[in-house]
């Protein structure tokens, strides 16, 4: 490992995600880039101060230089070349980043003042948050109260979390131990003692913990049952049809979840955590093409955070077909 | 001729009335520099107080009490020092002058400018005086600020009231700019520093009123619990974000301009070159302006805002690195062969250059998508916008300060001293703030007031670079006082300045001049043709 790129790296966290080489080489590549601007000006600063000093250079014989155009624009257009290959470099790992891979492993996260919890599939929570080694994992976040952010140096992840609304952000952690979480939006009094861990293990230890805390401290509701339970109680079911073909006078919803929707406006929506939140509590402000005969009434204040949650799990565990 | 008996300056008159009611220009930029330069005591206070927090971290204050820090540094900072302080202090004196005009267009309208930002100023500090104060930070994130238990309404209704002030400013800036000019005098032959004041009053008053909504708003959801930014009342809170950047961000261009401007005259005179590139500065000035309008979500790459915003946004904060880089660039190559004074005023334009450069390369990292998602809201963050505002535009202050004190007030300021506190702030600045890069680089939040132990070094370091720039301020503050009473008398031009001020005496006469001088092809006439 020991090539010439080493002597340029700069930064020294520990590089365990996916996302942290990427990021690191472009973060070492503006380095360099910047320090050679840096001493572009700072050099002939100095050089012109010692040079032209007054007691070297008389003050009323000095040249009347009023500009140079080619200079200008020429700093113009290298200047700009430069800084699109650094916005394209940037976007590109951006776009990935929070673009969620399809097979990814998805852990609910939960931010409130001021504390982090971690859900897993099976209802497990952790104050922990536990990842299997060398898989795809995304979390889907939200807040119970104001706004927080999501930040693990070591993975080179960052994303808010919000109240009333998913955010989500994915990494496959690549080394096994230890690793801050931090707060990073201010929060409040606390705000600096809102901090967890990621537990990084081998796939086996991951299965492994899983099951071993099903027994004593998973909940007990499995949040896809309580979903299909709720979408009876709540009689959700005599509008929506949860039978692949079969129409009633709402959207059906067999396979609903990551599908394109075509709304009474024109535009397209693909569903997502925060359409069918939003469809749940206001249900008028997207409605399907086709369903707008029969108004939906909303939810809001009647499913708590935690139904709602449930009712996605149950929506996403329906097949289409 | 001098007539030492009969010569009559505007400071001639006594007495607090012909001060409270003055309609001078001069006079009223005076009582903005003496009222921004005590916000900046008071802020510069409280930064050492996080300072100070921050080398015992949890050993001293509350949590709350941190948090309450932190918030008054940057409020009275932001709103009641560096957005007012050159435009509204050095801007106004100097402004009529450099034009050749008696004084700005509406000096009435310049009077209520100074009270109702007065006004504003202490309703925000009230804040200080409750016993909840203001815990919000200077940003006042919703739903936080919603929730906050704190003077939020105080805080906020200072601010919606200070950006009357600088929108009446800024109007009164653009009209006398367009309408004053001496009889010769047209936009090209204008000095930079109003190319920077204008360029500034523009957005002054096309932004300040989304902040003033803005914060009404807030209060209207508040008070009256309209839903408009927290969730729970229906609203939406990355509305706000979009809300409080659309001013915010062009605000801290309110904020550099001004002083960009000061580096481009100090630099001319203390280097006795003309400048280099005076149309490059001058345009780059109002590219700067209109840019700074269509960047605000750069601020929000990680705030839930969509990929695609982010996308734009991203492109066009690089954009502004192109009008930035010229005028850096132009002011380098104006040293070019020139006959270098290292004055203190030049010692702090070269004090600009350096960190200025740094801050706005850091700048950069920022931009770049991927890793803003690294460095958001760290110490990287803290350190680049503390690298553009203090090393940035503080220096240019400081810089026009001493280069005008001898126009302003008739004596001159002791020259070693200064540079004595100049040394000490140079490297105060860059021991507090260049390694907060590395804590940011390292995974630091801001706003923090505990800290885990790999982040001991850094702030310890940077706490102690504070203490440095503390005793270099109060050096500073020693001898300007000082100097308005023993200092030497300054004569009319003690520099060599080519710019209007320079022609009048020191300090000027109530109506600035008894005969316009005639009107230069180029403010900055120094030097041979080659």
């Amino acid at each position: 490992m020991n090539n010439w790129y080493n002597y340029f790296k700069v930064f020294d966290l520990p590089q365990a995600s996916n996302w942290a080489g990427n990021v690191d080489s472009l973060y070492d590549f503006i380095f360099w880039l910047t320090a050679v601007g840096f001493l572009g000006v700072v050099i002939p600063m100095i050089i012109f101060s010692i040079k032209y000093h007054r007691s070297r250079s008389n003050p009323d014989t000095t040249p009347m230089i009023e500009g140079h155009t080619p200079s200008e624009l020429g700093i113009s257009f290298g200047l700009l070349v430069l800084v699109m290959l650094l916005f394209y470099w940037g976007w590109k790992d951006y776009d990935s980043m929070f673009t969620m891979p399809a097979d990814a492993y998805e852990i609910k996260v939960v931010g409130e003042q001021w504390r982090w919890s971690f859900i897993y599939p099976n209802g497990r929570k952790e104050t922990d948050l536990v990842v299997p080694q060398d898989r795809n994992v995304k979390l889907l976040m939200t807040s119970k109260d104001v706004i927080h952010s999501f930040f693990v140096p070591d993975f080179r992840v960052k994303q808010d979390v919000l109240p009333n609304m998913y955010t989500n952000l994915w990494f496959r952690a690549n080394q096994q131990g230890e690793y801050q979480v931090f707060c990073a939006e201010f929060c409040g009094t606390l705000h600096s003692s809102m901090l967890s861990k990621v537990q990084v293990k081998a796939p086996q230890e991951f299965d492994d913990w899983l099951k071993s805390g099903a027994k004593d401290q998973a909940a007990t509701e499995d949040p896809v049952k309580k979903g299909e339970a709720l979408f009876k109680a709540q009689n959700c079911f005599a509008c929506h049809s949860m039978e692949p073909g079969k129409v009633l006078v709402g959207p059906p919803l067999a396979g609903i979840f990551g599908r394109e929707e075509v709304l009474t406006n024109g535009n397209k929506v693909k569903v997502d955590e925060n359409y069918i939140r939003e469809s749940l509590t206001d249900p008028q402000a997207k409605i399907v093409k086709g369903f707008d005969k029969v108004p939906m009434p909303p939810f809001k204040g009647v499913l708590k955070d935690k139904d709602i949650d449930a009712l996605i799990s149950y929506l996403k565990s329906v097949p289409g077909q | 001729m001098e007539h030492a008996h009969a010569y009559e300056h505007y400071l001639s008159e006594k007495g607090l009335k012909s001060w409270l009611l003055t309609l001078d220009h001069k006079r009223i930029g005076l009582m903005y520099l003496f009222t921004t330069l005590f916000f900046f005591i008071v802020g510069g206070i409280f930064a050492l107080l996080v300072r100070f927090e921050l080398l015992f971290p949890g050993a001293f204050f509350q949590p709350d009490t941190y948090n309450k820090f932190f918030t008054v540094h940057g409020a009275v900072m932001i709103f009641m020092f560096i957005i007012p302080s050159i435009p509204a202090s050095l801007g106004n004196f100097f402004l009529p002058i450099q034009i050749g005009a008696k004084d700005v267009a509406f000096p009435r309208l310049n009077l209520a400018s100074y009270y109702v930002f007065l006004a504003g100023a202490l309703l925000l500090t009230a804040t200080l005086f409750t016993s909840q104060g203001v815990d919000t930070g200077w940003t006042f994130y919703t739903p936080y600020s919603i929730r906050s238990q704190t003077s939020v309404l105080l805080a906020t209704l200072g601010v919606f009231v200070m950006g009357f002030s600088s929108i009446m400013t800024g109007l009164n800036f653009i009209v006398t700019i367009h309408k004053l000019k001496a009889p010769g005098m047209t936009f090209h032959k204008m000095p930079l520093f109003l190319w920077a004041i204008y360029s500034t009053a523009i957005i002054q008053v096309l932004a300040t009123p989304v902040i003033g909504i803005t914060t009404l708003l807030l209060v209207m959801e508040k008070v009256l619990h309209v839903g408009i930014f927290d969730p729970a009342l229906g609203g939406d809170p990355i509305l706000f974000q979009h809300f409080f950047w659309f001013y915010s961000h062009p605000a801290v261009y309110i904020m550099i301009l001004p002083g960009m401007g000061i580096v481009s005259e100090v630099i001319t005179v203390f280097s006795r070159k003309t400048i280099f590139g005076y149309r490059a500065i001058a345009y780059s000035s109002l590219a700067i302006a209109f840019i700074s309008f269509l960047v605000w979500g750069h601020h929000m790459f990680v705030s839930g805002q969509s990929k695609f915003s982010s996308m734009l946004f991203s492109v066009l904060t690089m954009f502004v690195a192109i009008p930035t880089a010229i005028k850096v660039f132009n002011w380098t190559a104006t040293l070019y062969k020139g006959s270098i004074d290292l004055k203190t005023p030049m010692l702090y334009v070269l004090a600009f250059l350096f960190m200025f450069t740094i801050g706005g390369l850091t700048g950069l990292f920022l931009a770049t998508l991927a890793v803003d998602v690294h460095l958001h809201d760290t110490y990287f963050v803290v350190a680049h916008f503390h690298y553009v505002m203090m090393g940035g535009t503080v220096m240019g202050f400081l810089a026009g300060i001493h280069y005008w004190w001898p126009k302003m007030f008739g004596k001159m300021y002791p020259e070693r001293w200064g540079k004595v506190a100049w040394g000490f702030v140079f490297m105060g600045f860059n021991l507090t703030f260049l390694t907060q890069f590395f804590l940011g680089k390292m995974g630091m939040p801001r706003r923090y007031q505990i800290y885990t132990a790999q982040y001991n070094t850094g702030n310890i370091v940077s706490s102690i670079g504070s203490g440095l720039i503390g005793i270099g301020m109060f050096i500073m503050l020693i001898y300007f006082i000082w100097s308005l009473f023993k200092g030497a008398k300054a004569s009319a031009n003690p520099w060599g300045g080519k710019t209007f001020e320079w022609q009048v005496s020191s300090p000027p006469p109530v109506h600035n001049f008894d005969k316009i001088p005639p009107v230069p092809a180029n403010p900055y006439e120094y030097g041979v043709h080659a």
